[in-house]
């Protein structure tokens, strides 16, 4: 199949606990993919493993066509995977702009020769890359009056939109977002949601989704899949994924209660 | 009065020196600094070198301990390597002083890295206990290794000298020290403003999402090791010039706790706070120094009393500032300058 990220029979276990058992699924380019599940389900795990925080004891993952199982966490950025953390992973005593150009670090050349004389074609790299992250990050994102503050000193919700922005300034193929709607009011979730399709939408970006807000998962997916104790119960388009008998007995195990939840 | 700064291009928001008032001012320092050996006496030009030293080695430790958050104890060991790399190619290969304080810098780089390599598996008070080990491996080689380094009678050097001119004054030592202050410096200022400075900060404030990004930890720690036992080595070569002499007690442990508590005091992560913890760290003992002579007139034989006391009273200074000031020197200066910014009229 023309996944642009497969995965493939994937097993992560810690002592007894099985984290992923065997888990196959694989994402389209340009298209937005929810992952969802009980707590404990597994679905940080298996982002994890695509990040390659954890290698997996069984089982392969593609991207683009190359396996990447094997190869060291700052690699994977490399071949265009960003990626978000359920809590905020920023560099909190940094400036909102710093985090921002952080995320192109990879994009720059300069080394410590270059840099440390801030000549020439550093300078020009710099000018470039700000001038890139305001008109095409901040801007997008709405967080222009926050540029130049620390990050620690931000809200919540500001500082998941920064990591977003970090993620965005990778200039990434595939953007892997952990619950960015956590612990948000439904302004801000509409915000994010927004953000996501525009993203989605302008830059091309393929977006693998985790989110527990039913609505957000539901109106924005392409596709839909479903994990529970590390197994894949079920997978396809929202409006499937709300009927499934097994999604739903996984959820609340009652009927009439998970209706009035998914809606 | 100045209410704001309002700039129209992200050059202007870039440069280092935001305005017209900063740049002023920075004028008027240099032009200090370059009257300064005119006006000064020999004792004040002998404080002027020891705090030019101090801000080199103070820049080079933070650029490991406060930008990349590498605790080094090692510090002191790494002028050593540098002292003696310069000595060493002075006096056996007849190497000219200006080729030899850069070569003593990467020899001393490069022993900072193989100390280093104990940072991809350990962090903060291990990494620490490491490089104490550092310490004490290069003061043993320093002593026992008397072929090389003449062990405790040590190696002495010429002054350094271009074209004749020996500089061999504490007035003529001042424009060497000062272009090396500056240089430092300079380079110190623009990395931690480029992609590798900002690598450093991202592997201080959390290595995880420096390594999502993309930054290759273990490359960024050995290179922040490197450059900061670069300024180290430097810091040796000039040391060597300007006493003469080498012996290994130059460079005891507790010159390493002392260069920690430089960049603690004036400010971690900030190569301004490196800059003042230089300068206040060199001063205070001679400070107390000058009080303790002036009282000696008013009540003599107090020497007994004061020779401890000066310990003390630097030992409470620091202590004073962990608790009052954690963020150092710099952090005051920023108060200070937020203060005028809005004076007289702060609402």
């Amino acid at each position: 199949m023309d996944y642009q990220l497969s995965i493939e029979n994937v097993h992560l276990s810690f002592g007894g606990v099985q984290a992923l058992n065997g888990v196959s699924t694989g994402v389209k380019k340009g298209e937005i993919f929810s992952i969802i599940g009980p707590n404990g389900a597994g679905k940080t795990c298996l982002l994890n493993c695509i990040n390659r925080f954890y290698r997996p004891q069984s089982g392969s993952i593609k991207f683009e066509g190359h396996e990447i199982t094997g190869l060291s966490p700052h690699k994977i950025p490399k071949l265009g995977v960003a990626r978000t953390f359920q809590n905020v992973e920023l560099f909190s005593h940094m400036t909102v702009l710093d985090n921002i150009k952080l995320g192109a670090h990879i994009h720059l050349k300069s080394g410590f020769f270059s840099g440390g004389i801030y000549f020439g074609r550093c300078r020009n790299e710099e000018m470039h890359l700000r001038k890139h992250i305001e008109n095409d990050i901040i801007d997008l994102l709405e967080i222009e009056q926050i540029r130049k503050s620390v990050v620690y000193s931000l809200p919540y919700g500001l500082q998941k939109r920064v990591e977003l922005a970090r993620a965005l300034a990778m200039k990434p193929s595939i953007l892997l977002l952990d619950e960015p709607a956590t612990g948000m009011n439904l302004e801000e979730t509409e915000d994010i949601a927004r953000f996501i399709l525009d993203i989605n939408d302008q830059w091309g970006v393929t977006i693998v989704l985790i989110e527990h807000d039913m609505g957000v998962v539901m109106d924005i997916s392409d596709r839909v899949c479903v994990l529970d104790f590390g197994v894949k119960i079920a997978e396809g388009p929202p409006e499937e994924i709300r009927h499934n008998p097994m999604v739903i007995k996984a959820y609340l195990g009652e009927k009439d209660l998970t209706l009035s939840r998914l809606g | 009065m100045r209410c704001g700064d309002f700039k129209e291009t992200y050059v202007r928001d870039e440069e280092i020196f935001q305005s017209l008032f900063v740049k002023f001012w920075l004028g008027v320092l240099a032009a200090f600094l370059l009257i300064f050996p005119f006006i000064a006496n020999e004792y004040m030009l002998y404080i002027a070198n020891m705090i030019g030293f101090a801000i080199i080695g103070a820049v080079g430790l933070n650029l490991l301990t406060g930008f990349t958050g590498q605790i080094s104890l090692g510090h002191a060991a790494f002028i050593g390597v540098g002292a003696y790399t310069s000595a060493i190619l002075v006096t056996r290969l007849g190497l000219s002083f200006w080729l030899s304080i850069p070569l003593a810098g990467l020899v001393a780089a490069s022993a900072g890295m193989i100390i280093g390599i104990p940072s991809l598996r350990v962090k903060g008070l291990y990494l620490c206990i490491a490089t104490l080990a550092a310490q004490f491996i290069f003061e043993f080689i320093f002593i026992h290794w008397e072929s090389m380094t003449m062990g405790i009678t040590g190696i002495n050097v010429p002054p350094p000298s271009i074209g004749g001119f020996e500089f061999n004054t504490e007035k003529r030592f001042y424009w060497i020290t000062l272009f090396f202050v500056v240089l430092g410096v300079i380079y110190a200022k623009n990395l931690v403003r480029s992609r590798m400075g900002r690598a450093f900060m991202a592997i201080r404030d959390r290595d995880l999402s420096a390594e999502i990004i993309g930054i290759n930890i273990f490359r960024y720690k050995l290179s922040a090791f490197a450059i900061s036992s670069f300024y180290a080595g430097v810091v040796g070569a000039l040391w060597v010039f300007y006493l003469k002499v080498v012996t290994p007690d130059h460079f005891p442990l507790l010159l390493s706790v002392e260069y920690l508590a430089m960049i603690i005091v004036g400010g971690l992560g900030s190569i301004l706070g490196a800059i003042f913890g230089g300068i206040f760290m060199t001063l205070v003992p001679e400070i107390i120094n000058t009080l303790s002579a002036a009282l000696k007139t008013i009540m003599p034989g107090n020497e007994a009393f004061f020779e401890p006391l000066k310990s003390v009273v630097f030992g409470m200074l620091i202590i004073l500032f962990l608790i009052f000031e954690p963020r150092g020197l710099a952090e005051i200066w920023n108060r200070i300058k937020n203060f005028f910014r809005l004076w007289p009229f702060s609402y």
